[in-house]
C-alpha cells in the first residue's frame, strides 16, 4: 500500500515548467517519491550535439552510438550496489537489440534538464524509484534509437523497414541477405527523424529482460580494478582529512597545530568554520597530523544534549504536541471491545557504508572538479556554486561508483565541506574521513517513538486503530515541496497510513519533532517504511496474541481484498512451514506482511534464543511479487542483503549521544552484522506482468518485525525498542519475569 | 629505505617504518584494489595476504612486511585458486557495491589455499572478519564452496 497525498497546487513553488504543470494536473506524491507522476523522462527527447570529429548517433541523452560501433549507454541513475546499472542498461539494451557485453556504461553528468528522475523531482537515485522511472522510459529511449538505425539501413537498401530485423546490434534485410553494424549505420540515423511514439517489444520477446543476467559492473570489483570515489588519483593530488565538531552545533575554536607540523609528510593545517583539516602527501600523514592537534571546540548550545533528552522530548510531544492528521476514516472513538495498546521507540541509526565518505576537489580560480561517488550530482554543483562562489559552468562533477550509499549519499554535507577545504589549497585534494568522522558526523535515521492502539471486536479482529507516530522530518529540509498542504510530510506514515488489512476505522497521525541543536539527521535504506512497518506489524502480531490466535491465521482473517498481499502471505506459509513443522524451545518462528515502494512481500524468519539472551538467526523465508522482474538475479541480491541491512540494526546497531556528540566511534561499538550471524536466506519470486514495483529497500523494511516477532514466539518477550536487549531474553525464570515485566513498563500507547 | 615483494614485484618505497601497509599500497604505490574500511582490524576491507596468511594491511607497519612475499587482489590471479575464487564471485554474483568484496576474496583465498574443502564452521572462522554493509553473505559462503569444489549450488549468471 503506498500512501497518497494530493499536493495542492497553491502550496508549492517550483521552478521546473513541466513540474509546475504536472502538479496543476493533480500530481500525487507517493511518500518516498517526493514530486510524482511523470512517466517519462525529460532528456528522451533531447539529443547530444554530435562532435564533428567523433560523428556519433545520440538520439537522446542515454544512447550513443559510435562510427566505430562502440555503444554507451548514459546511466541516469547511479550505481551503489543495488544493480541499477544494470537494470537501467538491460531496458535500453532490450529495446536496442544489443547484448550487455557489447555497450558500455557511463554515469549521467549533473544535468537536471536531462537526466531528473521525475519520480523525485531532482536528478537523485533513492526511494526503490530507478526500474519504476526507467521501465517506460528507458525503454522509450532503447527503441526510438533502434528505429531510426534501422530506418537509416531501409534507406540504404530502399526497402521496408519493417522487413529488416534487429540481432546484437546488427540489421539483416533477410529478403536479400544484405546486413549492416549500428557503427556503420551511425552517421545516417542522426539525419534521420525520431519516431513520434516508439514501439516497444512485445514482453514475450525480451531477450534480457527477466533473465540473471551478470552485472555490467561486477569484473572490475573481483578484480579490484573498478574504482570508487576513494580511488580517485589526479596528478600532483595531496590527501586530507578532517574532523568537524563532535557537539552538534559547535565550532572551532583555537587550534595549535605545532606538534601536527613537525610530523613528516604533514603540508597544511586548514581550517573550516566548524572542523579543521590536515592535509598530507598520504592519508597516513594527514591521520597522524590531525591527532597531533591540540583543538578547542566551542561547544555552542548543544553541549549537554543526549539521547535520554530525546526521547523525553519525543514521548513529550507525543502526549502535548499537536498532531498532523494523515488518514482519519470511519469514527474510532465510537468502536468498543477489548483495547490493545503499545509505545514503540526506534534509535537514530547511522549508514556506516564500507566505502569512508570522501571527495576530491580541485578549486582553481576559473573552475572546480570534483570526484565524488554521489546520489545527486546535481545538489554537488550547486554547493560548489555556494561555497567557491563560481557560475554552475565552472563546476564540473565526475560521479565515481559508491561503495554502499543506503541514502547518505544522498546529502552533499561533506561535499561542501571538501570543496571549503579544497578551496584554500593551490593543488588537488581528496579528503577521506576516518570510520571515527563517519560515524559520528553522519546523517542519522531519524529516532521515532510510536503510540499505537487497537479496539478488537469479539473475535478479536481490530475495528478501530489509532496510529500516532512522533519524529522528525527529513523532507521539511530535503524536498520542502514534497510536504503536504497541512504539513504533514508523506514519509512519516508511509505503510502506516494505508495497510494491507481491511480496518474500519483508522486515524493514523504524525506529531513532528524536529531535533535540536543541529543534530543532522538524513534518509535511511527503507525511509518511511523501514520505521512504519516494524511498528505496524509487530503491533498486529501483538493483537494476534491478545485474539490467541496464530499470526498468520491473523493476518489472514483481516487481509481486505487484497489479492497480491494473500498470495505473497500463502506462498511464504508454503515455503516456510509455517504451522506444519514443530518448533523447539527457544526457537521462534516471525512473520511479517507488507506492500513497499510498489511491492508485495511476506518474512519468515526462524530464530534460537540461547539461556543468556543470545539471539541466532536460523533461517529466513522471503516472497516478493515486484510485478515484472528486470533481472531475478538482482531482485534475490537485493532482498537478501536488505534483510540483513535490517536484521543488522535491529540486533546491534544504533547511535546514542552524550553531551550533544555521538558515542560510537566505529565497528566495535556500532556493530552490523557478520557472515557468521547470517542465516540461510531462500528467495521467492511471484510471477507477474504487472508493472514493476521497487525492490532495493523492501527486503530492509521487512526484516525488523519479521526478527522480533521471530522473538517473541520463542520467548515471550515482546520487543518494543530496538536495537534488542538481550537483557530482556535471558531464560532464568526470575530474570524472565522481571523482563516480561519491562517489555510492558513504556508508557501505554492508547490515546485519548 | 624498505624493499618490498608485492605480487612477485621487488619494490622500494620511502615511507615512514610505521606507516601502515594500507597506505603504503594505495597512496604510495597507487594500487587501489585493497580498501580502507575502519583502520582499525574490524572490517576486513584491507586484507592482503602477507606469506599466503591472510592480514589486515591497515594495521600492519610496512616495516613488519618488509622481507615477505605480499600478495594484493592485482595479483590473485597469478595463481589458478584465485582464478577460481574470482570466477565463481562472478558466476553467482556475489558483488553489490564491491568496496568490501576485494578483501572478502582475499579472505577467501587465503581460507581455500589452507584448507582446499572448507566446512562451514571453516567458512564462518575464516570470513567473520570481514565485513559487508551490502549483506551478501550469504553468496560469499556459497562462493566459496563453489570455488572449493566446482559444483555449482546456485543459479548462475548469464555472462
Amino acid at each position: 500500500m503506498m500512501l497518497r497525498v494530493d499536493l495542492a497546487k497553491d502550496d508549492i513553488e517550483l521552478q521546473n515548467p513541466a513540474r509546475r504543470e504536472l502538479i496543476k494536473r493533480g500530481g500525487l506524491v507517493v511518500a518516498f517519491m517526493w514530486l510524482g507522476g511523470a512517466s517519462r523522462v525529460s532528456g528522451f527527447a533531447q539529443g547530444t550535439r554530435l562532435d564533428a570529429d567523433h560523428p556519433q548517433f545520440a538520439p537522446n541523452a542515454f544512447v550513443r552510438v559510435g562510427s566505430d560501433g562502440s555503444i554507451q549507454l548514459v546511466m541516469p541513475c547511479i550505481e551503489m550496489g543495488q544493480g541499477a546499472y544494470t537494470g537501467q542498461a538491460t531496458l535500453l539494451a532490450e529495446e536496442l537489440d544489443v547484448g550487455l557485453d557489447q555497450i558500455t556504461v557511463e554515469h549521467a553528468p549533473p544535468n537536471r534538464a536531462l537526466y531528473s528522475n521525475p519520480l523525485l523531482g531532482d536528478q537523485a537515485t533513492g526511494g526503490s524509484t530507478t526500474i519504476r522511472f526507467c521501465w517506460t522510459s528507458l525503454r522509450d529511449a532503447g527503441a526510438a534509437a533502434r528505429a531510426m538505425l534501422v530506418m537509416a539501413a531501409a534507406q540504404r537498401w530502399k526497402v521496408d523497414p519493417a522487413q529488416c530485423t534487429v540481432a546484437r546490434g546488427v540489421v539483416t534485410h533477410a529478403a536479400t541477405g544484405r546486413t549492416l553494424r549500428y557503427g556503420e549505420l551511425a552517421e545516417a540515423a542522426a539525419r534521420v527523424a525520431p519516431p513520434a511514439k516508439p514501439t516497444l517489444k512485445d514482453p514475450k520477446d525480451f531477450q534480457l529482460i527477466g533473465k540473471p543476467m551478470r552485472r555490467v559492473d561486477t569484473p572490475g570489483k573481483v578484480d579490484g580494478t573498478l574504482p570508487f570515489g576513494i580511488d580517485i588519483r589526479v596528478p600532483g593530488m595531496k590527501v586530507a582529512t578532517v574532523r568537524a565538531c563532535p557537539t552538534f552545533g559547535g565550532t572551532l575554536g583555537a587550534v595549535d597545530d605545532s606538534r601536527a607540523r613537525a610530523i613528516p609528510g604533514v603540508l597544511k593545517v586548514v581550517k573550516l568554520d566548524n572542523a579543521v583539516a590536515v592535509v598530507g602527501e598520504h592519508f597516513w600523514a594527514a591521520k597522524k597530523g590531525l591527532e597531533a592537534l591540540d583543538i578547542r571546540w566551542n561547544v555552542g548550545a548543544g553541549g549537554n544534549y543526549s539521547t535520554e533528552q530525546l526521547f523525553k522530548d519525543l514521548a513529550d510531544a507525543s502526549e502535548h504536541g499537536t498532531p498532523i492528521e494523515a488518514k482519519n476514516v470511519g469514527d474510532v472513538g465510537k468502536a468498543t471491545g477489548k483495547v490493545v495498546s503499545a509505545t514503540y521507540q526506534l534509535p537514530l541509526l547511522a549508514h556506516a557504508t564500507m566505502e569512508p565518505i570522501n571527495a576530491t576537489v580541485h578549486v582553481r580560480p576559473d573552475g572546480c572538479d570534483i570526484w565524488v561517488g554521489t546520489q545527486v550530482p546535481a545538489r554537488c554543483v550547486d554547493v560548489a556554486m555556494r561555497v567557491t562562489g563560481l557560475p554552475a559552468e565552472r563546476i564540473q562533477v565526475h560521479n565515481q561508483y559508491m561503495g554502499g550509499g543506503f541514502g547518505r549519499r544522498l546529502f552533499e554535507d561533506s561535499v561542501g565541506q571538501a570543496v571549503g577545504i579544497a578551496r584554500q589549497v593551490e593543488y588537488p585534494v581528496k579528503i577521506i574521513w576516518t570510520r571515527e568522522e563517519d560515524i559520528a558526523q553522519d546523517r542519522y535515521r531519524p529516532a521515532y517513538l510510536d503510540r499505537i492502539s487497537a479496539t478488537l471486536d469479539d473475535q478479536g479482529k481490530p475495528v478501530a486503530w489509532t496510529d500516532r507516530t512522533t519524529g522528525a522530518s527529513v523532507m521539511a529540509t530535503f524536498a520542502p515541496p514534497a510536504m503536504g498542504k497541512n504539513g504533514l510530510d508523506p514519509d512519516l506514515v508511509e505503510c502506516a497510513a494505508e495497510l494491507p488489512y481491511e480496518i474500519p476505522n483508522m486515524r493514523v497521525e504524525w506529531v513532528r519533532h524536529d531535533m535540536p541543536n543541529g543534530v543532522p539527521i538524513g534518509w535511511w535504506r527503507g525511509v518511511g517504511p523501514t520505521h512504519n512497518v516494524f511498528v505496524v506489524e509487530s503491533f498486529i502480531d501483538e493483537l494476534a496474541h491478545a485474539a490467541g490466535k496464530d499470526p498468520v491465521e491473523y493476518r489472514r482473517a483481516i487481509l481486505g481484498d487484497n489479492p497480491r498481499a494473500k498470495a505473497v502471505l500463502e506462498l511464504a506459509v508454503e515455503k516456510s512451514g509455517w504451522g506444519r513443522e514443530a518448533v523447539p524451545a527457544r526457537h521462534g518462528r516471525g512473520i511479517a506482511l507488507a506492500a513497499p515502494f510498489g511491492s508485495y512481500l511476506c518474512v519468515v524468519t526462524d530464530v534460537e534464543v540461547s539461556p543468556q539472551g543470545e539471539v541466532m538467526l536460523r533461517r529466513a523465508v522471503a516472497v516478493v511479487d515486484c510485478g515484472t522482474v528486470v533481472n531475478p538475479n538482482t531482485v534475490e541480491a537485493q532482498i537478501q542483503g536488505g534483510l540483513v541491512f535490517g536484521w543488522s540494526a535491529a540486533m546491534y546497531s544504533g547511535i546514542t549521544l552524550k553531551n550533544g556528540a555521538v558515542e560510537q566511534r566505529n565497528f566495535n561499538d556500532y556493530r552490523v552484522m557478520r557472515l557468521n550471524q547470517t542465516p540461510p536466506i531462500d528467495v521467492h519470486l511471484m510471477p507477474s506482468k504487472e508493472t514493476p514495483g521497487g525492490i532495493g529497500e523492501t527486503g530492509t523494511v521487512m526484516a525488523m518485525p519479521s526478527l522480533t516477532n521471530a522473538i517473541f514466539a520463542a520467548t515471550g518477550v515482546r520487543l518494543r525498542t530496538l536495537p534488542i536487549d538481550r537483557s530482556m531474553l535471558v531464560q532464568d525464570k526470575e530474570a524472565l519475569k522481571s523482563a516480561v515485566a519491562a517489555s510492558s513498563t513504556l508508557p501505554t500507547g492508547r490515546l485519548a | 629505505m624498505i624493499v618490498l615483494s608485492i605480487n612477485g614485484q621487488d619494490t622500494q618505497v620511502d615511507v615512514p617504518d610505521d606507516m601502515p601497509l594500507l597506505w603504503v599500497l594505495r597512496d604510495v604505490l597507487g594500487l587501489n584494489g585493497t580498501k580502507f574500511g575502519c583502520g582499525i582490524a574490524q572490517c576486513g576491507a584491507c586484507t592482503v595476504h602477507l606469506d599466503g596468511q591472510a592480514v589486515r594491511s591497515c594495521v600492519l607497519p610496512v616495516s613488519g612486511a618488509a622481507g615477505k612475499k605480499i600478495t594484493t587482489i592485482e595479483g590473485l590471479n597469478a595463481t589458478d585458486l584465485g582464478k577460481r575464487v574470482q570466477q565463481a564471485w562472478l558466476g553467482i554474483e556475489v558483488a553489490q557495491c564491491g568496496y568490501c568484496q576485494t578483501g572478502q576474496i582475499m579472505s577467501a583465498a587465503a581460507l581455500l589455499a589452507e584448507k582446499p574443502t572448507p566446512t562451514d564452521e571453516d567458512i564462518d572462522a575464516a570470513m567473520s572478519g570481514n565485513l559487508c554493509r551490502c549483506g551478501t553473505y550469504v553468496r560469499i559462503r556459497a562462493a566459496i564452496k563453489q570455488a572449493a569444489t566446482g559444483q555449482a549450488t546456485l543459479p548462475q549468471t548469464i555472462a
